[in-house]
């Protein structure tokens, strides 16, 4: 049975303590979210995204700090232009844009990452493979 | 308080405001206004004759949460801290009309100064301790129970002003028209526990609500009923309070007060307030016919709170209160390093937790001064100057100006780098890596 293998790049100081809660809430939900720290979600370039579905990533989740609270100030405003401008080239590509999904997830939003993972693993789930894409 | 303001190693500045900070920690460079008080504190002494003279009286004060008036120069409170009182320009007749100056003409030491101007103050520091407190849940957004509209329905602190010694009515527990009430319900959780308002519990509500049941039997024996949701009383010595009240012949009613209103239905409720319940032990709706009702209103981020987080770089937390380190394990610091929060900013908690938390912030700043030294995050930002064009948007994306063009290659102050990384999603040519957080290194963790 195809289980998606979905990459997040998670910042250290909003959604990666949000993802923290979630787990110390014993909130259930899917698993098939690989999460990779990275300090601010400014960090995320379209290359490595580009890379991690290369390496074979079903869908790509980046997620960080609202608007007015990144730990660095604007980096989250970075992002917010960065990857709209990447999906449109996705789409471009040929690719379905909707492999990549942006949030905004503070600290305190446990629930909140539960439900987009499940959300989001569900789209990715009702998607071919990337395998199948890149062959 | 005295001692704090005689204390030689302590600088207090105060009718002052943050107006901005910048640096790091170890080195904040903070601006503060020093707002003009048009009184020199170098000569006043504090001996009150000019508030005693103004002829601008019946100025609502604040403290007294609009019960107790004030004069245009005043001291904010019996017990302030410089005892020095400040020209309020609003209603000061001479700033309004060009007239009056009496206290000017009386101050034995010459103290006034109408010309008195702001001042910019800018101070280097290595640590900041954010304490700024919070509001109380304004009433009026829950009309149901007649705040403003009604008369004798008090907010907690109205009731705490009324029932001080040194408050505007001496201590005296008296309705709008003079008469002394024979019956007063506290209705507690106004605005908390309540997903319509705010969902979390204030704390200190519980405590307090008991402290007015108790002084309200002693004072004038009026009969007292406390509508609750739960009893909170969680502290030492706190429970035992709870049942010396239950002696006190007070009547506990579980159910949350739902209404207040004038509306009588029969003769017993004329001319009196009606809160309406439902008395959950009994299983019964009820009808309270009483003379004074106190809405027991949490406690709610300050509401400039926003632009104080912005201010000193703090994230707030779902309910708005200043976002800490780590519930458990870092109750006093922030995700900025060198800035620290202390007392109800950071939650809502009674006197002897702010105390507490005071004491751990100071001691967390101490220790970072003994230290003397700060370890940095090893995770910064390093240019391959083979590989850098000098195009510049490393620059422009960097939020602290921490990355510089030096002989048209890209240089990173190491103190300035945060480790961010916003630079690396810039570079084109992958110039600029961030140590520990390479590409290469994310693309290992898959």
């Amino acid at each position: 049975m195809y289980e998606p293998k979905i990459i997040g790049y998670l910042c250290t100081y909003c959604s990666y303590p949000g993802a923290d809660l979630a787990g110390t809430s014993r909130l259930k939900y899917p698993p098939n979210v690989n999460i990779i720290r990275v300090l601010c979600s400014g960090r995320v370039s379209p290359e490595l995204i580009l890379r991690t579905f290369r390496e074979g990533a079903d869908g790509v989740l980046v997620a960080g700090c609202h608007f007015g609270d990144c730990h660095f100030i604007n980096g989250n405003h970075r992002t917010a232009k960065r990857i709209p401008i990447l999906k449109k080239i996705l789409e471009y590509a040929g690719m379905e844009p909707q492999r990549l999904r942006l949030e905004w997830i503070s600290a305190s939003e446990g629930e909140r990452f539960a439900e987009v993972v499940e959300e989001f693993t569900e789209t990715i789930r009702g998607l071919p493979p990337m395998k199948e894409v890149l062959r | 308080m005295v001692s704090v303001g005689q204390h030689e190693n302590i600088e207090i500045l105060s009718f002052s405001e943050v107006e901005e900070v910048s640096g790091y920690v170890g080195n904040f460079e903070v601006k503060v206004r020093k707002k003009a008080r048009y009184v020199k504190e170098e000569l006043c002494n504090g001996c009150g004759l000019c508030q005693e003279k103004c002829p601008a009286r019946n100025i609502p004060s604040e403290f007294d949460c609009g019960i107790g008036s004030r004069k245009a120069i005043y001291m904010p409170f019996p017990q302030a801290i410089p005892r020095i009182p400040v020209i309020d320009k609003v209603n000061c007749i001479y700033f309004q009309k060009g007239r009056c100056r009496a206290c000017e003409k009386l101050c034995p030491r010459e103290a006034v100064d109408f010309e008195q101007e702001d001042r910019i103050l800018d101070l280097e520091v290595g640590t900041i301790i954010v304490a700024t407190g919070f509001d109380l849940f304004d009433c009026t957004r829950a009309p149901q129970y007649g705040y403003g509209r009604l008369d004798n329905v008090l907010t907690s602190l109205e009731f705490e002003r009324m029932i001080n010694s040194q408050g505007p009515t001496g201590g005296k527990v008296l309705l709008k028209d003079g008469r002394v009430p024979q019956s007063v319900a506290i209705l507690h959780c106004i605005g908390s526990r309540d997903e319509n308002y705010n969902e979390y519990c204030s704390r200190v509500c519980c405590m307090y609500s008991l402290k007015f049941a108790h002084l309200v039997r002693d004072s004038i024996g009026a009969q007292v009923y406390e509508l609750y949701i739960d009893m909170r009383t969680f502290g030492k010595g706190y429970e035992e309070f709870y049942k010396r009240l239950m002696k006190e012949d007070v009547i506990f009613i579980r159910g949350k007060g739902a209404e207040v209103t004038d509306v009588a239905e029969r003769p017993r409720e004329e001319g009196k307030l009606i809160v309406k319940c439902e008395d959950t032990l009994l299983g019964e709706l009820r009808r309270i016919p009483v003379d004074m009702v106190i809405l027991s209103n949490g406690l709610e981020p300050r509401r400039d709170a926003t632009q104080t987080a912005r201010l000193f770089g703090l994230s707030r937390s779902r309910d708005g209160f200043f976002l800490e380190k780590h519930p458990k394990l870092a109750p006093v610091e922030t995700a900025s390093d060198g800035i620290l929060i202390a007392g109800a900013c950071q939650g809502p908690k009674d006197i002897p937790d702010t105390v507490a938390q005071a004491g751990a912030a100071a001691a967390v700043a101490l220790s970072m001064m003994d230290m003397g030294k700060w370890t940095l995050e090893p995770s910064i930002a390093q240019v391959d100057v083979e590989r850098c064009s000098g195009c510049g948007e490393c620059l422009l994306a960097c939020p602290y100006k921490a990355i510089e063009l030096v002989e048209g290659r890209a240089q990173v102050s190491e103190t300035l780098c945060k480790g961010c990384g916003t630079c690396v999603g810039h570079c084109l040519p992958k110039a600029i890596t961030l140590l520990h957080f390479t590409d290469e290194q994310l693309v290992a963790e898959m």
